[in-house]
């Protein structure tokens, strides 16, 4: 009877919604607290729906099936993932189009400012959160031969509970709700919430590994694991802030200046390390063995990889403050850990792209797994590139330019957006039961289309960063400076539109992958006139 | 196919594996790749080193300094040094030299406009321009015409470089105030246009003979005292002519009437704060060679 | 690769030191126990923040001694918020880097003493426009209208989106208290004069109150007080913001400034 006591629960939540909304400071946290009011509201009646009152006046649940493994979330999760990444995408090729264009800035919500961080929390916590959530509950049951700890109302609860975050954060970026610290925007109540979701994602996660039937935990779950672990530590730490009132979207950080600089890239950079690489480094550690069907290339490796990687990562912080006011012996570390990274980071790349040993004529069938190694090959140019961005030298030419964007994105759409990819298109015919997906030459030319794109993204931001960098620092014979400011910003203009189009062309990939999925979702096979579905039994 | 310590092997690769199998998946018994080892090695060693030349790990008072006793503040205050050093000769003599002695000089001459057209990027563009066109309607002077509100010899231009425009930070800025008109009650609306017709027949302009008939009288007794009879215009107030083409807020008739009603009137920063002498003389040089120098 | 698929391939000789010794150190254990994973990986990644954040609170040159730093007047602080709300932070750094050109282009580098009350930090991440660590005074206020509502008005070459907006939305003084209430709960010294007068102190740095002393009183340094907008009877984002953008880099008089030696 425990989850009819959910009904008030969150009936009374959501009349407390409606209170905060009335004692708003501010007409953007009165529309949070809306939100909020109607979504507790909607999960109440939903409960209410599924209680019967029996023949003997007893209050009971519709019955569900409590065994085998709860696969519910993990499908919404693949929606999620091709929903959030159109979004992003679509996002983001509008704000590349508005640095070259600035007349498309919609004052005041869709000027860059407010749509930049709508850009990279769509792409990274939206997009590559779902992926993450969903494929930890796929990977940690199938690795455990366990049904996941909390069973369906735990799964629930964390998918809906992070969609939930995500609408919140965005919104608010729309209405002008941040923190301004960098992919960390949501304000203190986002936060708060959010760290309640992912308590619930660690202990759904920690006690379906205490039930495994499997007496070593895999690798990919050490990855999920110290993911998790870490991003709570880094969530909870960086966003600990004053708020102004208790119904206000305002706080100030607990930190200033140099010390809230260092918490802030600290956590920016671990975002990176722990969200983008550990986390999706597991995800590589099973799907990729599980395409190819092919051991792991390297036990010692991983066990050598996993912990380097995960010990170094955290110092590399500072490498995003070089030559600003953070004392230099921070920096020094923050370099130095960060070309000691390099090693570790690669070993990933080997195990994945190593795995493949004995199978490398699947590279040439299967379109699917190519994508999966395309993306460790773009990992492992991501991770070249960042210990040499740390340098100093380097970083002080390449620091404040697009160069910084090229290299994000190269490992944001070659590494974690092809996984991504690749991964669905593994994910989604096994978990709907179809015997194939819809069409491999879709997934063919979403390949293409990626690559271009990424290649057109990356290549015109090196140019226009290293243009803009050296016009920064032009001198003529007499030793004075060549460039206003405004000149070097019109040089940039082309690069700006390259990178549009670079941007477009992955875009048209993400939709030809949505299409793809949907189609595979509904048994459908191109060329197929009778859809398989209507032969196999649903679900 | 099972070895001795009882491990199976893959069959493609005859490797080992590690015995386990999680959904299918096994892992083989792979070394750790030499090359990667050492390069691994390799990062450590190059770190450690690091650490020992450049300040590296917290201590209790400060960082460790590092044996080669670098700072990235003492490397940019070394660097400026050594180029003002290198400046310092030419620079030096700018400062001492008056206008004229510069001009006699081809080498300082030469040096001040090279110099000064940097300096006019950094500075002076954001308001009057990457051409230094300034901007009609907004109210930043084209500095390349021969129209000058506070003085186009080199000698003012300094002036007002140095000293800038109707800010709060300098006491010899530039000053003077309009009237407001309109907004204050001085003229009726009717006056107003009426004398902006007067204003825009000064220089040739479309304008209604009538109305700037009955202009006239409200320019000499409200305008011309700082404008001139003529609209000449008067360098000592900042007063722009009125009978030439040039116009900082418009030639409009709205736009001059609004002009009369309640008054814009440039601010311009006292780069004295920000510069040294011999800068803002460079600056002063290449703004008076622009084209418009008297 | 692919072509030696016999499955009679022996298998390929060892490292004799990896396969002969006893392993010195049994990963398996730590593969068993949930608890020693979680509680091994928890270690690990919580080394590298302890040992790089914690000295920058207590090593003392990391804040430079500089005079001058105050924290912000009530109408800087709310036009540092729409600067915040706008995500200004994204285009344009508060940070210059100790380097010639950077010096010469925006003025003395930054002192960490600089951004002490700035909760969170501005000091940015790129530099799609210039760095604004020192663009206090060096624009006129109707400049700075010009350029926010239009950028290209001014600046043809300019990308950035216009903030007309900022104009026509009116600033109300008597919530400005509770943000600097907030501030001082996390280290920024406002005293109870301050908050108790904010919102007397805001319309008086616009030009709205008839007597500012008590303004001048309290924040002294680096104080600019006048109608900033152009519209004297409206108390809009506009005046706070650029009351903010005012006031960034002209609070140290940097002419006396000397770095610590090393070890900084």
């Amino acid at each position: 009877m425990g989850n009819a006591l959910l009904i008030p629960i969150f009936g009374i939540v959501s009349l407390l919604a409606i209170v905060a909304a009335a004692l708003a400071r501010d007409p953007q946290f009165a529309t949070h607290m809306w939100v909020v009011a109607a979504v507790t509201a909607i999960v109440a009646i939903v409960n209410a729906k599924s209680l019967h009152w029996e023949a003997d006046g007893r209050l009971t649940k519709t019955r569900r099936d409590t065994t085998g493994y709860v696969d519910g979330p993990v499908k919404a999760g693949v929606i999620a993932v091709m929903v959030w990444g159109i979004a992003g995408f679509a996002a983001g090729v509008f704000i590349a189009l508005q640095l070259a264009f600035p007349d498309l800035n919609l004052e005041p919500w869709f000027n860059f400012g407010r749509l930049r961080p709508l850009h990279t929390s769509a792409v990274i916590f939206a997009f590559g959160g779902s992926v993450l959530i969903a494929t930890a509950m796929h990977v940690v049951q199938r690795t455990t031969h366990a049904r996941m700890f909390g069973g369906e109302a735990l799964g629930w609860f964390i998918f809906w509970g992070y969609q939930l975050f995500i609408v919140l954060a965005a919104t608010g970026y729309l209405m002008g709700v941040t923190q301004s610290k960098e992919y960390a925007e949501p304000e203190w109540y986002v936060d708060l919430w959010l760290t309640v979701v992912w308590v619930a994602f660690l202990v759904m996660f920690i006690g379906t590994l205490v039930k495994r039937k499997e007496p070593h935990i895999y690798v990919a779950n050490w990855f999920y694991l110290a993911f998790i672990v870490t991003i709570a530590m880094l969530h909870v730490v960086n966003n600990l802030a004053i708020p102004v009132s208790l119904f206000g979207s305002k706080s100030y950080s607990a930190f200033a200046g140099v010390q809230d600089a260092l918490t802030q890239w600290w956590y920016g950079h671990n975002a990176v390390g722990f969200f983008l690489t550990a986390g999706f480094l597991a995800m590589m550690y099973y799907y990729i063995p599980k395409r190819a069907e092919r051991p792991v290339y390297s036990y010692r490796l991983s066990i050598v990889h996993f912990w380097s990687l995960i010990f170094l990562y955290i110092w590399a912080g500072p490498h995003h403050l070089h030559y600003t006011a953070l004392p230099d012996w921070a920096q020094t570390l923050g370099m130095t850990f960060s070309i000691m990274l390099w090693m570790p980071s690669w070993g990933g790349m080997i195990n994945g792209v190593m795995t493949l040993s004995g199978a490398w004529d699947k590279l040439r069938t299967d379109p699917v797994l190519r994508m999966m190694v395309m993306a460790v090959a773009f990992y492992g140019m991501s991770t070249f590139e960042g210990p040499m961005l740390s340098i100093k030298s380097v970083n002080s030419l390449s620091h404040y330019t697009d160069w910084t964007i090229g290299h994000v994105h190269s490992g944001a759409l070659g590494w974690n957006g092809l996984i991504t990819f690749g991964v669905v298109y593994y994910l989604a015919p096994v978990l709907w039961h179809r015997p194939q997906l819809y069409s491999m030459r879709l997934v063919n030319w979403h390949f293409w289309l990626a690559t271009l794109g990424i290649v057109l993204y990356a290549a015109s931001m090196w140019v226009s960063g290293i243009t803009q960098g050296l016009m920064w620092r032009e001198y003529n014979a007499d030793g004075y400076l060549v460039y206003s400011f405004a000149e070097t910003v019109a040089a940039l203009f082309p690069y700006y539109v390259i990178r549009a189009v670079g941007g477009i062309f992955y875009l048209v990939g993400g939709v030809l992958f949505v299409i793809n999925i949907t189609q595979t979702i509904r048994g459908k096979v191109a060329g197929q006139t009778a859809p398989a579905a209507q032969l196999a039994p649903a679900e | 196919m099972t070895p001795k310590d009882g491990k199976p092997v893959d069959e493609v690769t005859g490797v080992q594996t590690t015995g386990h199998s999680w959904d299918g998946i096994e892992e083989l018994n792979n070394p750790l790749p030499r090359w990667w080892l050492y390069l691994m090695y390799a990062t450590i060693v190059f770190a450690v080193v690091y650490w020992v030349l450049y300040p590296s790990w917290p201590l209790l008072s400060s960082g460790t300094k590092g044996v080669l006793g670098w700072s990235s503040r003492g490397e940019v205050a070394a660097e400026i040094a050594t180029i003002n050093e290198s400046r310092a000769v030419l620079d030096t003599q700018i400062a001492a030299a008056s206008f004229e002695e510069i001009a006699a000089d081809p080498q300082l001459a030469d040096y001040a406009q090279r110099s000064g057209a940097s300096s006019f990027k950094l500075v002076c563009v954001q308001c009057h321009g990457s051409g230094a066109q300034g901007n009609q309607e907004l109210g930043y002077p084209n500095l390349n015409d021969d129209d000058w509100l506070w003085g186009g010899t080199v000698d003012e231009i300094f002036f007002t470089i140095s000293h800038g425009v109707r800010n709060e930070d300098d006491i010899d800025a530039r000053f003077s105030m309009m009237p407001a008109f309109g907004a204050d009650g001085i003229l009726s609306a009717g006056e107003i246009r009426d004398v902006a017709h007067y204003v825009r027949s000064l220089s040739g302009l479309d304008h209604d003979a009538a109305a700037a008939e009955a202009g006239t009288e409200v320019y000499q007794t409200q305008c011309a005292a700082c404008h001139g009879e003529d609209g000449g215009g008067m360098i000592e107030v900042g007063a722009p002519a009125l009978n030439d083409a040039i116009w900082l807020y418009g030639s409009e008739l709205d736009q001059i009437a609004a002009q009369i009603t309640r008054p814009r009137m440039g601010v311009m920063p006292p780069w004295a704060e920000y510069y040294d002498e011999a800068t803002r003389k460079k600056l002063a040089i290449y703004v008076h060679n622009l084209g418009g120098g008297q | 690769m692919s072509a030696s698929h016999s499955n009679t391939t022996p298998p390929p000789s060892q490292d004799p030191h990896e396969s002969a010794k006893a392993p010195v150190f049994d990963h398996g254990k730590i593969e068993r126990n949930v608890t020693l994973l979680l509680v091994l990986s928890f270690i690990t990644v919580a080394i590298g923040g302890l040992v790089e954040i914690a000295p920058l609170f207590y090593v003392d040159n990391t804040i430079e001694e500089v005079d001058g730093v105050r924290p912000y007047t009530p109408l800087e602080l709310a036009g540092r918020n729409v600067y915040v709300r706008e995500g200004c932070y994204l285009c344009h750094s508060q940070m210059i880097r100790p380097f010639r050109d950077e010096v010469e282009r925006y003025g003395h580098y930054s002192l960490a003493a600089e951004s002490m009350y700035d909760h969170p930090f501005q000091w940015g991440s790129k530099r799609t426009g210039p760095d604004l660590a020192r663009v206090g005074g060096r624009y006129s206020d109707a400049w700075h209208v010009q350029h926010l509502y239009e950028p290209r008005d001014v600046v043809p070459e300019s990308i950035m989106p216009s903030y007309s907006f900022l104009l026509d939305r009116k600033v109300d003084p008597k919530l400005i208290a509770a943000d600097l209430s907030a501030n001082r709960a996390v280290g920024v010294p406002y005293s109870d004069e301050m908050i108790e007068n904010a919102a007397a102190d805001m319309m008086a740095q616009a030009a709205m109150n008839d007597d500012p002393s008590g303004l001048e009183e309290r924040y002294e340094n680096a104080l600019n007080i006048r109608d900033f907008d152009g519209n004297p009877r409206v108390l809009s984002e506009m005046d706070a913001l650029i009351a903010y953008l005012q006031v960034l880099g002209t609070m140290v008089d940097l002419s006396e400034f000397e770095p610590a030696a090393e070890g900084r």
